[in-house]
């Protein structure tokens, strides 16, 4: 095995949070700060309020400060110390080809992790003009709001969406049976997102 | 610490990006385009399959131009089509050093008019000799992908991570996952599409059944097509060939196997049992018409 996957995804667990909200929506979330600042998706936190649990399995009440369901991205708040926050890379140095590693809380449990490469950077053609980090991963539905990062552990992404290039044809793309594509927004725009005032909610 | 990880991801993106000046992308069917790679000088290698048009193919520059492209020959049988332009990219041709190991970390390149370049990664998840496609084609190696390749890198380059060329990403030959069409196979169909603007196939125009003749096995012609190779070799229905080549020859599959080491115009010694007597014959090879 290539050394540096364990160590790399066990850091990853420690920055990476279950999100539940109300009408049973759930999904991950990414601890961004010591401060308490958690990013996820819009669509995992659908409700003002949502409930947080950390990978040693405190869990806390989080209030919804910024949404932005366009960009599908929520910046939740919660009061809590010793956190682990992510390290943040420049996702526009990503290069197609680039080892890139999701983990996720499906269901609550920790630390489901899938590993493939970038596929590419940039709009996706027939499905939003927004870039994404586009990624061949295969990732499982609970992974929405959790962290891509790169090979040394870095956020590239949040995990948003997957997409299926093969789209309809069915049998006519035989690799696009289980051609899934992971799409992330990329790290540069939660960066902007959050650069944003906070107290707006854009709907 | 991570620096394993790192490294592969920086070999990833270096082959990638080496590659990628390469591989363009192909417009020639509506909504989704596809890719192929350079070859050889202003000739380009990319997906017959995937070709939805005869006429109007653009292909985008590693530069991110956009430039005519004319179609100059394919061969839906193994999925090989070429195209001409007249820019100057790296090449890929002729290069064979891919051993192909079940296992093998495996990079498919493609290219995206919007994002540039396109790369999926996995392993060799099969690796085998001489085979055919459901078209007929005849390809020299087995070689099937365990990775995701989508629909717009189809008919972009294989390599191994650290950039061995093994062959063309193709999702029209196997119904279970992507196969590599082999480097041996574009290496003997590209310059025959060049040079006759088809791959030639020998043909004997005959329909064949197994059957037991003295005490040996051979093929029965049920049928023999009119101007066709065994007509004017003089085979009749109800001739036995036993031998075909110096080989036995028990099934049409193995009549079939003989005729793929050759081309059109060889001939062949072959053993014929007529009236219960054995002949020595000589057949020269039609040429099988283009399906």
């Amino acid at each position: 095995m290539i050394a540096g996957f364990g160590e790399i995804a066990e850091r990853l667990r420690r920055s990476t949070v279950h999100v539940g909200a109300g009408g049973g929506s759930s999904g991950s979330g990414v601890v961004w700060d010591h401060a308490g600042t958690v990013i996820t998706n819009a669509h995992v936190a659908r409700s003002p309020s949502a409930r947080v649990t950390l990978f040693d399995g405190r869990s806390y009440p989080a209030r919804v400060r910024l949404w932005d369901g366009q960009r599908d991205l929520a910046v939740l708040q919660i009061d809590a110390r010793d956190l682990t926050p992510i390290e943040v890379a420049d996702s526009s140095k990503l290069c197609p080809g680039e080892i890139v590693i999701a983990v996720g809380n499906p269901m609550g449990f920790t630390g489901a992790l899938t590993t493939g490469v970038v596929h590419t950077v940039g709009p996706v053609a027939g499905v939003t003009r927004k870039p994404f980090v586009q990624a061949s991963v295969r990732l499982a539905p609970g992974n929405s709001g959790g962290p891509l990062a790169d090979s040394r552990g870095r956020l590239v992404g949040i995990n948003t969406m997957v997409a299926f290039p093969g789209g309809g044809r069915g049998m006519a793309y035989s690799g696009g049976v289980n051609a899934t594509m992971a799409l992330a927004v990329p790290s540069n725009a939660v960066r902007a997102f959050l650069a944003q005032t906070p107290g707006t909610r854009k709907v | 610490m991570s620096s394993s990880l790192t490294a592969l991801s920086a070999i990833l993106t270096e082959t990638v990006a080496k590659l990628a000046e390469s591989v363009v992308t192909v417009h020639a069917r509506p909504r989704v385009t596809s890719s192929g790679f350079a070859w050889s000088k202003g000739v380009i290698v990319t997906a017959a399959h995937a070709l939805a048009r005869e006429e109007e193919i653009s292909i985008t520059l590693p530069d991110g131009t956009r430039t005519a492209a004319k179609l100059l020959a394919a061969d839906p049988a193994t999925d090989i089509a070429l195209l001409g332009h007249d820019v100057d990219l790296p090449t890929l041709g002729g290069a064979t050093a891919f051993e192909g190991r079940p296992g093998e970390l495996l990079i498919a390149v493609g290219r995206n008019a919007d994002t540039g370049a396109t790369a999926s990664m996995g392993i060799l998840s099969a690796a085998g000799g001489a085979w055919r496609t459901w078209r007929g084609g005849q390809m020299e190696r087995f070689l099937r992908l365990d990775l995701s390749l989508f629909p717009g890198s189809v008919g972009g380059v294989v390599a191994s991570v650290d950039g061995r060329f093994a062959g063309m990403a193709s999702d029209a030959l196997s119904r279970l996952s992507p196969l590599a069409v082999p480097p041996e196979t574009l290496a003997r169909v590209v310059p025959a599409l060049l040079e006759r603007g088809r791959v030639p196939r020998p043909f004997l125009g005959v329909g064949l059944q197994p059957v037991a003749v003295n005490d040996s096995r051979g093929v029965i012609l049920l049928s023999v097509d009119a101007d066709s190779a065994a007509a004017k070799a003089g085979l009749l229905v109800g001739d036995v060939i036993t031998e075909l080549d110096g080989k036995a020859v028990a099934d049409a599959d193995d009549v079939q196997a003989v005729l793929d080491k050759h081309l059109p115009g060889d001939a062949l010694p072959a053993r014929v049992v007529r009236a219960g007597k054995l002949i020595e014959w000589t057949v020269t090879l039609g040429e099988r018409a283009a399906a």
